[in-house]
């Protein structure tokens, strides 16, 4: 107690307190830098591989094992994310150079805007000469929308349309028929028609978000002859056909779709339909699998597909697909090629059939998977319409005009996320009855005019 | 007596103005020892705020690297005159003020009732303060399904018992809704801390109070409501901090519809959905300006309601 401190005991306590301030710097530093450094060419190769945690993508981590034995020097570690969690840190990751990933799964939304960023490697020169990979087998309009400038910056590992099912038993007892290739009109008058009480005519996204409302939305909006913008890139979305077309959509909910839009997406419309509680359902493609599957429905076997609805053009369904993709700032680019190219062969989709169960296929990705006689036997209720509709959709001209990017239910500008969430946002305001179509997009076409006057 | 209060004084006196060499060094070196934390500190609570005013004054959209310099005041100017601000601001005063406000007076009650020996006291606090424990996105996700689901939830099939048609609840009242799933959340905060001040007031004082002929009421209103004042601010306080950060039962139920948008809502829409990085940050700047002036003004008006209340 009595030691006195001198001034260079002083100083070297100070010189202390500040290095050790310096070291938890470096430390966190250390941290974040950890992910790209690892790995050198001597030793293993780890993949980082970061993915949305759709049944699909742990379906791949499952099965990875049979890569690695196939490739003793490289490993594939997994990174899964829900969907919002996965394109924030993908986007940020990317966009800031950080190298922290060797493969990404990329929305076909994103694909194009990266690609043009030059953020993505373009895969074409390096698949075309390997005829095992056969990249002709893709399918041509998913292939379109991964496509930039004749660069191919991703492989699809499972994509998805959308089309009409409806509850046969309902329908049957109503009295009401549909054709194959049914008009909106004819749908909401069937909707309406067996709406009551206990059954909701026809279930359609509420939710606000541009990947929820607008997914169905906007291909409502193109078949009646609407869209985001025109070829020039002017906001057309005040125009007469994208008013009656919310009209018409927000009428219908409102008449015989379910109650609460607002809190309605996929996951609630899944819900009612499987519960046998609504006749109709405008949807993906890929939610057969959970409408047939007798564990998750108690509608499995009882319902119809048919085409999406149309009012001008001749086929109206969307076009999404999660693809894999190698980043630019990636240190591992050879290996991660390697995995890229199995995860999407012919041989993983076999592999899938074998191991895991023929329902269990990624679907939407090839054209050889629907000639699989596996496959057709599982999935026969909806595999022939869901492929028949995937090579009817046309990415680059949906609508009834021509449109300046390639793409059904989105518009590839970085802007059209802020622009679709906040229209949707305004659209919900008209299923409670605190606004009106017009000037709900009176709103939307200011914000499109802003994001279109970027684009010229 | 008098002496033995005024030695204790003049010692202390003597102590600040005089520090002996030793004291002086002891002090020093208690100061350098604070350093590191402060440091620390400054640097995990400074350094991203001035990162953040660095990055409100450029133009940058993630997916648009070409395109990232420096702006000036256009964010600033982009998030004052598009009117999203302000609505939201409005929105965020409503939402929190009247979820603190029926908080308090529902947790005063549950308070009151807890305050008081029966069988099962122990079990009835731990089921009351059970909301409270539960995690944000969890509660939000349970009231969405289980409680104001349209097809299955609980509300609307009560609602159903006595003859009332379903409630678009998130539809029609987005409002109402996160105010109710909020007050759920937190009067049982608001009941613990009110508690403590009922428990703490003396039961004498009730006595007399009984004594003199007051009936329960008037003891309430004039006994202890000015005795739980401290208690109700605190309560106030720490209620407005953490609904004024309220994010999950908006993302999960109402997605920012129907005057839902709080400031925490919009910042989160403008940096990860709009991606623009620069204009979020102008949003996050001015709603730390606007928050610490509201909050100020605030709490004066309610404190002083308070202490005149208190006097008379």
């Amino acid at each position: 107690m009595t030691k006195s401190y001198s001034r260079r005991t002083r100083l070297w306590l100070s010189v202390a307190a500040f290095s050790s301030v310096g070291a938890l710097l470096a430390g966190c530093t250390g941290a974040g830098a950890g992910g790209s450094g690892t790995g050198g060419s001597d030793g293993p190769v780890t993949l980082t591989l970061a993915t949305v945690n759709n049944p699909q993508m742990k379906d791949m981590e499952e099965l990875k094992g049979t890569f690695e034995a196939d490739h003793p020097d490289i490993k594939v570690n997994f990174i899964q994310m829900e969907e919002n969690d996965l394109r924030d840190a993908v986007t940020k990751d990317v966009a800031t150079q950080g190298g922290q990933y060797d493969i990404v799964t990329v929305g076909s939304y994103e694909v194009p805007i990266w690609g043009q960023n030059n953020w993505l490697v373009d895969l074409k020169p390096l698949l075309a000469d390997d005829a095992d990979y056969d990249v002709e087998d893709i399918l041509p309009p998913v292939k379109d929308a991964l496509t930039v400038d004749d660069s191919l910056y991703a492989v699809p590992f499972y994509g998805e349309s959308s089309f009409l099912m409806y509850n046969k038993e309902i329908l049957d007892a109503a009295g009401v028929t549909i054709s194959d290739h049914p008009t909106w009109q004819e749908v909401a008058d069937a909707a309406r028609a067996v709406d009551n009480g206990d059954i909701v005519g026809i279930c359609l996204r509420g939710k606000p978000g541009w990947g929820e409302l607008f997914a169905p939305l906007t291909t409502v909006v193109q078949t009646f002859g609407g869209n985001w913008f025109d070829e020039d890139w002017n906001a057309t979305v005040d125009s007469p056909e994208f008013t009656e077309a919310v009209q018409f959509y927000t009428d219908l909910v409102k008449d015989a779709g379910e109650s609460d839009p607002v809190s309605t997406g996929f996951t609630e419309c899944l819900n009612l339909f499987t519960q046998g509680k609504a006749a109709f359902w405008y949807d993906a493609t890929s939610a057969a699998g959970s409408v047939e599957s007798p564990d998750l429905s108690g509608v499995a076997g009882k319902v119809g597909y048919v085409h999406a609805p149309v009012v001008k053009t001749e086929e109206s369904g969307w076009l999404w697909a999660w693809n894999l993709a190698i980043p630019n700032t990636s240190q591992k680019q050879e290996a991660a090629l390697e995995f890229v190219k199995w995860a999407t062969s012919k041989e993983y989709i076999e592999l899938v059939g074998n191991e895991l169960g023929w329902s269990r296929v990624p679907p939407g990705s090839r054209t050889s998977t629907y000639e699989i006689p596996e496959y057709q036997e599982a999935a026969g209720a909806f595999a022939g319409i869901t492929k028949d509709i995937m090579l009817a959709v046309n990415p680059k001209q949906p609508g009834v005009n021509p449109q300046p990017w390639v793409g059904v239910q989105y518009v590839t500008i970085p802007e059209f996320q802020d622009l679709g969430n906040q229209t949707s946002q305004f659209i919900a305001e008209v299923f409670a009855g605190r606004s009106d179509v017009p000037s709900a997009l009176a709103k939307g076409q200011a914000l499109a005019e802003k994001a279109g006057s970027a684009q010229k | 007596m008098t002496t033995m209060v005024v030695k204790p004084a003049r010692t202390r006196v003597r102590k600040k103005l005089v520090l002996t060499a030793r004291e002086k060094k002891g002090l020093r070196l208690s100061r350098a020892l604070v350093w590191p934390a402060l440091i620390v500190s400054i640097v995990l609570t400074q350094i991203p705020f001035l990162v953040t005013i660095y990055y409100s004054f450029q133009e940058w959209n993630l997916l648009r690297p070409g395109s990232r310099g420096f702006a000036g005041l256009d964010n600033y100017v982009t998030v004052i005159t598009n009117g999203a601000f302000t609505q939201s601001l409005g929105a965020t005063v409503l939402i929190t003020g009247s979820s603190v406000l029926l908080s308090v007076i529902i947790g005063l009650l549950l308070a009151v009732l807890l305050d008081r020996k029966f069988m099962g006291q122990g079990l009835a606090r731990t089921l009351l303060i059970t909301p409270f424990l539960m995690m944000p996105a969890a509660a939000a996700l349970v009231w969405k399904w289980a409680m104001l689901d349209s097809n299955v939830g609980m509300v609307n099939w009560g609602l159903s018992l006595v003859g009332i048609d379903p409630v678009q609840w998130n539809t029609d009242y987005p409002a109402l809704t996160i105010i109710m799933v909020l007050t759920w959340q937190y009067a049982p905060f608001m009941m613990l801390i009110l508690l403590a001040g009922l428990q703490s007031q003396s039961g004498e004082i009730l006595e007399a109070a009984a004594v003199d002929g007051a009936g329960p009421i008037r003891t309430f209103i004039t006994m202890t409501l000015p005795h739980l004042r401290q208690y109700i601010e605190l309560s106030v306080l720490l209620g407005a901090i953490m609904l004024l950060q309220v994010f999950d039962p908006i993302a999960i139920m109402t997605r920012g519809t129907g005057g839902t948008k709080t400031l925490s809502y919009l910042l989160y829409e403008r940096a990860f959905v709009g991606l623009e990085i620069g204009e979020a940050a102008a949003y996050g700047v001015l709603t730390v300006l606007v928050t610490i002036i509201v909050a100020t003004i605030a709490l004066r008006l309610l404190f002083k309601i308070f202490k005149s209340e208190g006097a008379r």
